[in-house]
């Protein structure tokens, strides 16, 4: 076996530990707290005070520094969780199942607040607010999704069971993900369709797309920090009767 | 600055997007902190449970073995 498989095997295993995520996330957190926080006030700032005005929406167009980013995590969190989803139901992993838990009021919360700073987007671009066109309304079940995956937890008494169905959902409705990514190609939407592809040179000027890349990966770094400070939460409220839980909780 | 502001006549739409978006992010932000310290006391007040638990009277439990912290 090679090095890098045998580091990748152990680190797996180890992360499947609760203990050793925990002791050993603290830091990695805080670091991705500050990291991405700092990025996300340069991106904003630049975005909202030294970024050109657009030439066809004037200065609306800089809500996307936000708007982007929010929906573009809310997506690849979703891909997370559908990923978590099934390592916990081949392997059992408990942390798999802990980080889907962790993982949906962050991905809700996103979602909710793209969906949101499109809608004040539209109001001046579009001349409404809300449109059902593909795009928007995939969105929409997006948020639903995560709602489901909250809510079906908490509808099944049994925890195990509550575990299993949630990672079936999660893996079921990845299935949304390419259809909000392809929308704005496949169908005829208000929506904008992508101004970054890959492979392909960016249809927006650079001096609109730094902000852009700041904020995007301001937003990648905090909310990774945030959804392993979630984690620890969890893994602390799963494993109250644990021995270093307890010592962990009688030493602060 | 208030032209900076006014944004063009845009100024409501882009200075709201942007507060809910810092709201949501301070939010999603503090929420898995107070979790773990909600979880934290929860079980340090099971840990000891001749101690009077805090119950809002304003009193702090005498310090001695595990109190609640």
């Amino acid at each position: 076996m090679g090095i890098a498989t045998e580091w990748f095997r152990r680190t797996f295993h180890r992360m499947g530990s609760p203990r050793w995520f925990f002791a050993g996330s603290r830091g990695w957190m805080l670091g991705l707290y500050l990291v991405g926080g700092a990025l996300i006030a340069i991106g904003s700032a630049w975005g909202l005070g030294f970024a050109p005005t657009d030439r066809l929406q004037g200065n609306s167009y800089r809500i996307l520094y936000v708007h982007v980013p929010a929906a573009h995590l809310a997506e690849a969190v979703y891909v997370a969780i559908a990923i978590a989803g099934a390592v916990h139901l081949v392997w059992r992993m408990k942390m798999a199942d802990l980080a889907i838990a962790a993982g949906a009021p962050v991905g809700m919360t996103l979602t909710a607040a793209a969906l949101a700073t499109g809608y004040i987007w539209g109001i001046p671009t579009w001349g409404t607010g809300w449109v059902w066109d593909a795009r928007t309304t995939s969105m929409l079940v997006l948020l639903f999704l995560y709602f489901g995956l909250i809510a079906l937890r908490q509808a099944v008494p049994r925890a195990e069971r509550a575990a299993l169905a949630v990672s079936v959902l999660a893996i079921v409705g990845v299935v949304n993900i390419p259809i909000i990514k392809y929308s704005v190609d496949w169908f005829t939407t208000l929506h904008q369709p992508a101004s970054i592809r890959i492979g392909e040179r960016p249809s927006i000027d650079p001096s609109m797309l730094w902000p852009l890349a700041v904020n995007a990966l301001g937003y990648y770094l905090f909310l990774v920090g945030v959804v392993i400070a979630a984690l620890r939460a969890k893994i602390i409220e799963r494993e109250a009767k644990a021995d270093w839980v307890r010592t962990w909780v009688q030493g602060r | 600055m208030m032209e900076w502001l006014a944004m063009g006549g845009h100024g409501v739409y882009v200075w709201s997007a942007y507060a809910l978006s810092a709201a949501a992010l301070v939010g999603v932000g503090v929420w898995p902190w107070l979790a773990l310290r909600r979880a934290r006391r929860r079980i340090a007040a099971a840990l000891a449970p001749n101690q009077p638990v805090a119950s809002g009277d304003g009193k702090r439990p005498e310090p001695g073995q595990g109190g609640v912290a």
